[in-house]
């Protein structure tokens, strides 16, 4: 290992580690957006849209994210819809996100008992009181796990990002690794950055999990 | 209608040569399956022994390979590992060790989850008709942890198909890498094909993961 190699690259590996950061936050939070309309959909059973998310879901599962951005990216620009790389990337993430968001939330959702439901409407809740005071929170401490773990999977998933000519890490450490042979250095950045990334959020879900286990009575 | 490239696919052996790119995805994603689901059985099993050594060197193991994306992982055996210690090993071999090293963490938590989810009153009560600890496993605990564990080890092998795709990146002539070929063999006849090869491959995936995945959820449904 050397460490002025390391420190030449360093700048390089913090451009890169920006950029996954970036598209990948964008990613997650269409992904979130894409979910919540989802879980909605199925929460109120809406005829025809309820048919079309469950389809959706289980392409967007049952597929690689690698070649849902080789599809996005190679593929649809010969039907004429052309996107730039980092758009191609933040779509196909919250492609493959929506689905997994969306069965976070609706596991909450449905967590929470009828009961709960008839009894706050007895209490003379309307509608909107309802959800906002006995049903979100109650579906929240239960969501919270799975998203979390589905934040985490989705930054991960943003390591494919190099297969549509996106600089990301991945793709600065195999070319560095190409260009100049230094694999270790490079493989010893790359890991470092992805910790870097990857800990916090790690540490911050299992701290908000533990908070959140208040929540759940009775679960 | 513009040529989209799915006659491509009916020219020559492009089709077949296709399905043996699938194959060789299917391929490491089995083998990656069959060595994983074992040692994941028994680091489950060790990582609910109360010894502090085990629980923390296991947790370690865990914690590493969960927390890198599994390309950062292939990159380290391919490039790595190749590296630092001189050998040489084809790409289908080293995604092969990632994929089990991954698995037998992921297949390892399910089973701990699945292990410490039986209530403690279950082995009380066998203790107390008399079972020796032997038996409890055998006749009380094995049947209870299988049915939970099942539905999630099928999800684990969907999971490991999708994940197969990565292996393009370290140079294994798979099903992408397959399309791509037949992509540029054709770049002059059919300027399209990538629509309809990619959608194919797409496809392709769906196929092997969606009946899978049926599966889990039926009897993830029935069991509970």
């Amino acid at each position: 290992m050397d460490i002025a190699v390391i420190r030449s690259y360093l700048p390089l590996f913090q451009e890169a580690g920006w950029l996954t950061l970036r598209l990948g936050l964008m990613g997650i939070a269409l992904a979130i957006v894409v979910g919540l309309i989802c879980a909605a959909v199925h929460y109120w059973r809406i005829p025809v849209l309820n048919k079309i998310v469950t389809v959706y879901i289980e392409i967007s599962r049952n597929t690689p994210l690698l070649i849902q951005l080789f599809f996005i990216y190679y593929g649809l620009p010969k039907l004429g819809i052309r996107t730039n790389p980092a758009a191609c990337g933040v779509a196909g993430l919250a492609f493959l996100g929506g689905s997994y968001m969306s069965e976070a939330f609706r596991s909450g959702l449905e967590s929470v008992a009828t009961i709960q439901r008839e009894s706050a409407m007895s209490l003379g809740m309307t509608n909107g009181q309802t959800f906002r005071y006995v049903i979100l929170p109650q579906a929240m401490s239960v969501s919270v796990p799975p998203f979390v773990a589905n934040v985490i999977f989705l930054l991960k998933e943003t390591s494919v990002f190099s297969a549509v000519s996106l600089m990301d890490l991945m793709f600065t450490a195999k070319d560095l690794i190409g260009l100049y042979y230094n694999t270790t250095e490079s493989l010893f950045l790359l890991v470092l950055c992805y910790l870097v990334i990857l800990l916090p959020v790690s540490l911050l879900g299992s701290l908000l999990e533990r908070r959140l286990r208040y929540a759940g009575f009775g679960v | 209608m513009p040529d989209l490239g799915f006659e491509v696919l009916l020219k020559g052996k492009n089709f077949a040569r296709l399905m043996g790119g699938v194959w060789v995805a299917l391929r490491i994603s089995l083998i990656s399956v069959v060595i994983s689901i074992p040692l994941g059985i028994l680091l489950g099993i060790v990582m609910t022994w109360k010894n502090p050594i085990s629980r923390v060197l296991t947790r370690i193991y865990l914690e590493i390979i969960r927390i890198m994306p599994q390309l950062v992982l292939l990159f380290l055996v391919f490039f790595g590992t190749t590296r630092s210690f001189g050998w040489d090993i084809s790409g289908e071999l080293a995604s092969i060790i990632v994929f089990s090293l991954w698995g037998t963490a992921e297949m390892g938590d399910l089973v701990r989850g699945a292990l410490i989810s039986i209530p403690i009153h279950q082995y009380e009560s066998a203790s107390a008709l008399g079972l020796s600890s032997g038996q409890t496993f055998l006749y009380i605990i094995i049947p209870q942890t299988i049915r939970r564990l099942i539905p999630l080890s099928i999800n684990l092998i969907t999971r490991m198909i999708k994940t197969t795709s990565l292996v393009l990146m370290i140079g294994v002539v798979e099903v992408l890498k397959v399309a791509q070929q037949i992509i540029e063999a054709n770049r002059m006849a059919s300027p399209n094909a990538a629509f309809g090869i990619y959608l194919t491959v797409f496809i392709l995936y769906f196929l092997a993961c969606w009946p899978i995945s049926l599966v889990a959820k039926a009897l993830e449904r029935r069991w509970q």
